[in-house]
C-alpha cells in the first residue's frame, strides 16, 4: 500500500531533525535541502539512508540528486513505495 | 631574543571531572577517577581488564545531538576542553590568520572506525556513514577546534603516542616563538576505553589487572604497581604570547618557559633503560627556558605506574639532576587520572601550570609502599609550592620512542 504524502513528510522530517538538528515544522515541502535548509551532500547521503530503512523504499544514488527540495523526495518515496 | 609564552586559559574533561575546577579539586582531595566499565562489551568480548578512567561527564550532556552526532568521541573531547579553555582566556579577539591549533591525539578515533566496520559487516558498505572519514582521522579533534574557533592561522596534529600532546605544546611554543601567530590552542584527547584497544593493550601486558580494586590500580613508583590504566578525555591550554596577553588585559596563569622533543631509536615500546633521549629532552627543554638544573623544583613525571617504565624516567631523572634529584618535589598523577594516552601531556601540563599558580602540588595517590629502586621526593598529600622564579616540567614519553618535556615558570 502506498504511503501518503503527509506521512512521508512527516517521517522525514523527523529524519531531518535527527540528522541536522532542523525543526520538523520547517521541513516544509516548498524547502529546497541546500539553499533553504542548509543541509550539505554528506547530510543527504545519510537523509537518504535512513528513508530507504524507515519507508522501505530504494533510493538509487543517481536519483539523489534530481531530489532537490522536501517535496522533490516526498513525492519520490511516494511513488516507489 | 625570544619571546615570553604565557598560558592564559585551561579546560579539561576527564575521569575525575567535566571541567578543570572540578577535576582539581578532586585531583587534591586525593579522589580516584577509575571505576568499573560497566558496558556489555566487557562480558561479551570476555576482556582481560574491566576497568578504566572513564570521563566523569558524558559529552552528550554538554555537546548538542548533532555535534555528537558528527564527531568521534575524541573530538567531543577535545571540543569540550577547547571551549572551556578559550572561555577562560576570555574568548579573546584574535585575527584568525594569528589563531593557531596544535591538537593530539594518540590513537584517533578509533570508535568511528571500529563501529563503521561492525556496520559494513552487519548491514553493508551502503549503510556505512558518509562521515566515516571525517570522523575517525587523526586531525579530526584538532580541525573540529579550529573550526570552533575560526583558527586560520594552521591547525595541526602531533602524533606521538602517550607523548602527543605535551609535543603538541611544544610545537605551539615554537609558532609562537616565529612570530607568526599570537595565540595557539594547543592540547590532547583520547576515546578509546573500546573492547579492541583495551584487549590490545592487555594483549602486551601494558595494562593493571587489579579487576577487583580499580581505585587502587593505578599506583606509579609502588612496589606493588603492575601496569597502567587506561583513562579517556580531553585538555586545552591557551597560549599566547606575552606582549598579546598584556596588551588585551588577558589573566595569566603560568609562563610557557619551553619545550623539547627526542627521540630514542632504542625500541618500539620499551624505554630506552639508560634514559639518554629522556634525559636529552629534559636538558633541551631547560635551555630554551634559560635555565639551570638546579632551577627545577617540580616535577609532574609521566609515571605510568608499569614496572619498567617507572624505572626508566627515574633513571633519566637521575642523570638529568643527580644529587639534586632528591630535593625536587614529584607528583604523578595518573595515579588519579589514569593515563589518558594522547590527552596525558595536556592534562599534566594543565596540574603543573596550576601546581605554580595556585600554589600547590597535588598528590600521588596509592603509594602504600614506595619502590625501593625509585628513591624520589613523592608528593603523596597537597604540598605547599611557594616561592619566586619556580620552574616545573611535566614530563610524556611514548611508544616508538617518543620523548617530550615542557617546562613552565611562575609568572
Amino acid at each position: 500500500m502506498a504511503l501518503s504524502q503527509t506521512e512521508v513528510l512527516a517521517g522525514l522530517a523527523e529524519i531531518v531533525n535527527e540528522e541536522t538538528g532542523i525543526a520538523t515544522d520547517a521541513v516544509a515541502l516548498e524547502k529546497h535541502f541546500t539553499n533553504d535548509l542548509d543541509i550539505d551532500s554528506i547530510s543527504m547521503m545519510t537523509i537518504v539512508v535512513n528513508c530507504e530503512d524507515k519507508f522501505g523504499v530504494k533510493i538509487p544514488d543517481e536519483e539523489v540528486k534530481n531530489l532537490e527540495t522536501v517535496g522533490d523526495a516526498v513525492n519520490f518515496i511516494v511513488s516507489a513505495s | 631574543m625570544s619571546k615570553k609564552i604565557v598560558v592564559t586559559g585551561i579546560g579539561a574533561t576527564t575521569p575525575l571531572g567535566g571541567d578543570v575546577k572540578t577535576t582539581w579539586q578532586r585531583l587534591l582531595a586525593g579522589e580516584s577517577g577509575i571505576s568499573t566499565i560497566e558496558k556489555e562489551w566487557i562480558a561479551q568480548y570476555e576482556v582481560p581488564v574491566t576497568f578504566a578512567g572513564q570521563a566523569a561527564v558524558a559529552s552528550a550532556d554538554v555537546l548538542t545531538p548533532q555535534e555528537i552526532k558528527r564527531l568521534d568521541p575524541s573530538s567531543q573531547f577535545a571540543l569540550i576542553s577547547a571551549r572551556e579553555a578559550w572561555a577562560d582566556a576570555g574568548s579573546p579577539e584574535v585575527a584568525p590568520e594569528r589563531l593557531a591549533v596544535e591538537f593530539s591525539t594518540g590513537i584517533g578515533g578509533v570508535w568511528t572506525l571500529l563501529d563503521a566496520f561492525d556496520t559494513l559487516k552487519e548491514r553493508g558498505p551502503r549503510r556505512v556513514l558518509p562521515m566515516t572519514v571525517p570522523m575517525l582521522m587523526p586531525n579530526g579533534p584538532a580541525a573540529a577546534v579550529g573550526m570552533d574557533i575560526a583558527a586560520r592561522g594552521g591547525v595541526r596534529t602531533a602524533v606521538s603516542a602517550c607523548a602527543s600532546s605535551t609535543e603538541a605544546i611544544a610545537n605551539a611554543y615554537n609558532r609562537l616563538q616565529t612570530g607568526e601567530v599570537d595565540i595557539v590552542v594547543a592540547g590532547g584527547c583520547e576515546a578509546a576505553i573500546h573492547a579492541l584497544p583495551v584487549s590490545a593493550f592487555a594483549a602486551m601486558h601494558a595494562l593493571s589487572k587489579r579487576n577487583d580494586e580499580p581505585a587502587r590500580a593505578s599506583r606509579p613508583y609502588d612496589s606493588n604497581r603492575d601496569g597502567f590504566v587506561m583513562g579517556e578525555g580531553g585538555a586545552a591550554l591557551i597560549l599566547e604570547t606575552e606582549e598579546h596577553a598584556l596588551a588585551r588585559g588577558a589573566k595569566i596563569y603560568a609562563e610557557l618557559a619551553g619545550g623539547a622533543v627526542t627521540s630514542d631509536a632504542y625500541h618500539i615500546t620499551a624505554p630506552d633503560p639508560e634514559g639518554s633521549g629522556a634525559a636529552r629532552a629534559v636538558l633541551a627543554t631547560l635551555k630554551q627556558a634559560g635555565a639551570k638544573i638546579e632551577d627545577v623544583k617540580h616535577i609532574n613525571a609521566h609515571a605510568t605506574s608499569t614496572p619498567v617504565g617507572d624505572i626508566a624516567e627515574y633513571n633519566a631523572l637521575k642523570r638529568v639532576f643527580g644529587d639534586l634529584l632528591p630535593g625536587i618535589a614529584v607528583t604523578a598523577t595518573k595515579s588519579s587520572t589514569g593515563h589518558l594516552l594522547g590527552g596525558a601531556g595536556a592534562i599534566e601540563a594543565i596540574f603543573t601550570v596550576l601546581a605554580l599558580h595556585e600554589g600547590v602540588i597535588p598528590p600521588t595517590i596509592n603509594l602504600d609502599d614506595q619502590d625501593p629502586e625509585i628513591p624520589l621526593d613523592v608528593v603523596v598529600s597537597p604540598r605547599e609550592f611557594k616561592g619566586d622564579n619556580l620552574l616545573a616540567i611535566s614530563n610524556s614519553f611514548g611508544f616508538g620512542g617518543h620523548n617530550a618535556v615542557v617546562a613552565f615558570r611562575k609568572y
